[in-house]
């Protein structure tokens, strides 16, 4: 018969919280609880006690107040008697703006200098590893601030564009000017029809997916492989270009004619501007704008262009002597013919042509310095490109270990298999390549985002210029506009690496 | 017949008998001629790479190295560089004027550190390297380390000067802990031990270190000229913050990591917190709160060096990158590694200090060894804050009218300083791989 006495039944004791393992760690992770908090607290409390001293208070109301500075670079409307939160904003999308930009060029100078790293051609290698450790060993801001010194003291004035023999010359049949103030390049400018040019791009596009789709869909069913490259750059290009040149020769060539304010009827524009020099115009749609003022170049005239979305609009600005010589549709001069709201106009002899569905307006020199097109400012110019080889230089090495992190047997299983080469590397070598490759190019990518705050260096206007800058130093608020810069830095990491992760997790490899 | 006929044939045919003499290889497979073939000329496209290559670096030498090497040494300003490169060369020819650097030498290298006590940072360099040369290499003798864990004390003191006594109190801070922890572990155990091995010496170095040196002081005073840090500059600067940010920065990561790494619930949150935050914010604003922000959050009345809140910072900064490098040596240890250890029968501490770190740290070297070069690199944004480091007196050079005008060779200098810097500790990291590769491949 057996016996056995049941286990004595501990009682728990209070040494049992530091000796025995199973509550040991509740106690440690009490007592840092406990300490973190009191940590916390006192920090707290010196902040208060410190802004009551200093007799400030803790409130974002600033951000509803008026800015008072410009900010030389906007991508949206800005003046200086908008809101600090108006210019935080702009400041947020000039942050957004360099990085965006310096990640695209920075993913294609890294592609370039890592698969030319790798290349069997000795002196290109070695001519690559000068670059990736040139940029890598040096830091961001001396590259910053040289390229910056390049732009302004290296390129020539925009008057050493002028005369004859002039020392500096424009590039590409004159459409973009290297200048000491920064890069000019064209404009686009939309007119009638581009509406339905975009539409049709995008059209294509959708194309272009679904035909993937099909030659995917139809390759795994049959095995035939359809020749998507070509098809897709096909239909990438032609449809678009077509309707383009169909409709700027059917409509481009259509003379629109010109309503000046204070003319003669049947006056020569010639004429007109003899009178009036320099005039402000503005038309629809805005390239009969560009051609108008093209036509008053031939004529050694500036012209300021006005921006007018609207009939209504354009109406409004000739009869507030915004504008004085008009260009139009044919059928809307008629509300012009005699006076309107009691400006005198008249119609002059000559027309302009209505111009096609996107027109780009080159940068022209005047005065001291080239008018028309987009700056491109030194300060843009001198981040993004120093932010893109910096990062490149990096992205470069990402690129090289993750072509190098697939074993030359998968390309040896592939030949075996009779796959050629372009299809081994794209069936084969680039899907597993970018598994490795793709999260630290997503964490190469926030760095460099983070990295654009650098901007103060050559008094780029981004989120820390504005609001963590001049916000801070008008208003006073430090503890406010630094957390909030800190958030907003803090927000987008975390966007971009909860992406990351998702994407982690969706090529993950599967296992049991 | 078939005989015959078999042996008509072996008549006609031809048969060697002896070895042919061996030949050299054709022109095209050996020498020169093979390599650049196969290196510079193996297809059209290469050989047009090849052509565009040397164009590249043809026209990037032609223009700089004559700029470099009839560069003007001997100059007190630009213009009179300028009179000398017209005197010596006619006009019209660029050449670099070298002459800033050795004008401005000590200011690039020193700051405003008082001339007669150079030798003071000289001596702590030459001392540093010293002290870390046992850590990089294993193969000198261990005992160095007993000076190495000297250093910082001593180093502190020759740049800072002042009393002796001061560091010699701090230094005896970690005596009291091992001293603590050696006699208390028989008497409360090991949790009781790392708990006081942690609070004793922080009461000492609150109310009792100061207290302390500033007696023994009173009684024997040792000591040499105290040198605030507003007058340190240049790449003296540098080191010091991106020396002293590396030395601190390594345990602070790890421990972040083991805490990001630790089942401890509360624990692992705080640290994932912790990294994020530091992490998804760039340095500079980080720099800046530390100029801006810190007296708020210290008690009304507190206030300490520029230069020592941003050592702390940058030491936080790059505490949470290299958590995040650890934590990735740690997650690609085999969950062998960690049961092994544990049914050895070693607590917590013993496992990661035997078994996982050491190859959790390896695995980590090539990432630990960018992140230092990363702070080092950022070292150069205190100039946001108005600390003068090498590109601080860059723009104070240039801001006087002896010098306004020159911007390369500056730029050059600083740049190949740091590159020197940042590329020998890359090759260090590649060759600490190597030597702790224990694969046999």
């Amino acid at each position: 018969m057996a016996t056995y006495t049941d286990p004595p039944t501990e009682s728990f004791r209070l040494s049992q919280l530091i000796y025995d393992t199973r509550y040991r760690s509740m106690t440690i992770q009490v007592v840092a609880f406990i300490l973190v908090m009191l940590a916390l607290v006192i920090l707290a409390r010196n902040v208060v006690i410190n802004l009551g001293a200093l007799g400030k208070d803790f409130d974002f109301g600033f951000l509803f107040n008026r800015a008072g500075y410009d900010i030389n670079q906007r991508l949206i409307e800005y003046s200086n008697d908008s809101t600090h939160g108006r210019a935080a904003l702009v400041g947020i999308l000039n942050t957004l703006l360099v990085a965006f930009l310096g990640c695209i060029m920075a993913t294609i100078l890294g592609v370039f200098a890592g698969v030319l790293r790798l290349s069997n051609n000795w002196l290109v290698a070695k001519l690559m590893s000068v670059y990736v450790e040139g940029f890598r060993n040096i830091p961001l801001l001396l590259w910053i601030i040289v390229i910056f010194a390049i732009m302004t003291e290296s390129t020539p004035q925009p008057r050493d564009f002028r005369g004859e023999d002039a020392e500096a010359s424009m590039l590409l049949f004159d459409s973009v000017a290297i200048t000491n103030r920064g890069i000019f390049i064209p404009a686009p400018v939309w007119g009638d029809g581009t509406l339905l040019v975009v539409a049709v791009f995008l059209a294509s596009l959708v194309g272009i997916w679904a035909f993937r789709r099909y030659a995917r869909k139809r390759q795994e069913a049959t095995g035939d492989i359809l020749p998507v490259f070509w098809v897709s750059l096909g239909l990438f290009i032609i449809p678009t270009l077509a309707v383009y040149l169909a409709f700027s020769a059917a409509i481009a060539r259509d003379q629109y004619p010109l309503v000046a304010v204070g003319a003669e009827q049947g006056m020569t524009l010639e004429d007109y501007v003899a009178e009036n020099r320099n005039p402000a115009i503005c038309a629809l749609p805005s390239t009969a704008g560009v051609n108008l003022s093209s036509a008053l170049r031939g004529l050694d005239q500036r012209a300021d262009i006005l921006r007018v979305g609207s009939a209504a609009e354009l109406q409004a600005s000739v009869a507030s002597g915004d504008c004085i010589i008009a260009a139009m549709p044919p059928d809307m001069v008629d509300e012009f013919t005699g006076a309107v709201d009691g400006v005198e106009v008249a119609t002059l002899a000559d027309t302009v042509d209505r111009g096609r569905p996107l027109q780009f307006e080159r940068p022209q020199l005047a005065g001291f310095n080239f008018e028309g097109g987009v700056q491109l400012r030194n300060s843009l110019i001198a981040l993004w490109f120093a932010l893109s080889l910096y990062t490149g230089a990096f992205i470069a090495e990402i690129v090289r270990a993750g072509i190098l992190s697939v074993s030359r047997g998968q390309t040896e299983a592939s030949y075996a298999l009779g796959l050629r080469p372009n299809r081994t590397m794209n069936l084969v070598i680039l899907p597993q390549a970018l598994r490795v490759i793709i999260p630290p190019l997503i964490s190469q990518y926030l760095n460099l985002t983070k990295n654009s705050s650098l901007a103060i260096a050559v008094g780029y206007m981004d989120v820390r210029s504005t609001l963590g800058g001049i916000t801070i130093n008008q208003t006073g608020r430090e503890l406010e506009g630094m957390l909030l810069l800190g958030l907003f830095y803090l927000l987008t990491s975390l966007i971009i690496s909860g992406v990351m992760n998702i994407y982690n997790n969706s090529v993950k490899l599967k296992e049991r | 017949m078939s005989d015959t006929h078999a042996e008509s044939a072996l008549a006609t045919a031809f048969v060697r008998k002896d070895m042919l003499p061996e030949r050299e290889p054709p022109v095209a497979e050996k020498g020169a001629v093979k390599w650049l073939r196969e290196n510079l000329f193996s297809s059209v496209l290469n050989s047009i790479l090849t052509v565009l290559s040397v164009f590249v670096i043809y026209w990037v030498l032609s223009h700089v190295l004559g700029w470099i090497f009839y560069g003007i040494w001997d100059a007190d300003s630009l213009t009179q560089c300028r009179e000398i490169r017209d005197e010596r060369y006619g006009e019209g020819m660029e050449v670099a004027c070298w002459a800033v650097l050795t004008d401005r030498w000590d200011q690039l290298t020193f700051g405003f550190y008082p001339s007669e006590l150079y030798w003071r940072p000289v001596l702590a360099l030459i001392l540093f390297l010293g002290a870390i040369a046992p850590v990089l290499y294993a193969e000198l003798p261990r005992k160095l380390l007993a000076f190495t864990a000297a250093s910082p004390f001593i180093l502190y003191w020759l740049l800072w000067g002042g009393s002796i006594w001061g560091p010699i109190a701090v230094a005896a801070g970690f005596i009291i802990a091992w001293l603590v922890f050696k006699t208390a572990v028989p008497i409360i155990g090991q949790l009781g031990a790392i708990i006081a091995t942690v609070v004793v010496p922080i009461l000492y170095w609150m109310f009792l270190a100061g207290p302390l040196a500033g007696v023994i002081d009173g009684i024997l005073p040792i000591g040499i000229e105290y040198v605030p840090s507003d007058d340190f500059g240049g790449f003296m600067l540098a080191f010091v913050i991106g020396i002293a940010g590396i030395i601190l920065s390594l345990p602070l990561g790890v421990v972040l990591a083991l805490g990001r790494q630790s089942d401890l619930f509360i624990i692992n949150k705080f640290s994932v917190i912790f990294i994020e935050v530091i992490r998804g914010v760039p340095l500079i604003v980080w720099l800046f709160t530390a100029s801006l922000l810190l007296n708020y959050f210290l008690p009304p009345g507190t206030n300490f060096d520029l230069m020592l809140r941003v050592i702390i910072m940058v030491t936080l900064f790059s505490s949470a990158y290299i958590a995040e490098v650890v934590r990735g040596g740690l997650a690609a240890l085999p969950r062998g590694q960690y049961e092994g250890a544990d049914s050895l029968g070693l607590d917590y501490w013993q496992s990661m200090r035997l078994i996982i770190l050491p190859q959790a740290l390896k695995i980590s070297i090539p990432g630990i060894v960018s992140t230092f070069i990363g702070l080092f690199k950022d070292t150069t944004l205190v100039v946001f804050i108005g600390l003068l480091d090498p590109i601080g007196f860059s723009n104070a050079i240039r801001a006087s009218t002896d010098w306004n005008g020159v911007y390369w060779e500056l730029f050059i200098f600083i740049g190949l300083c740091f590159f020197i810097s940042c590329y020998s500790m890359s090759r260090y990291s590649q060759y600490l791989e190597r030597k702790l590769r224990t694969d046999h491949r």
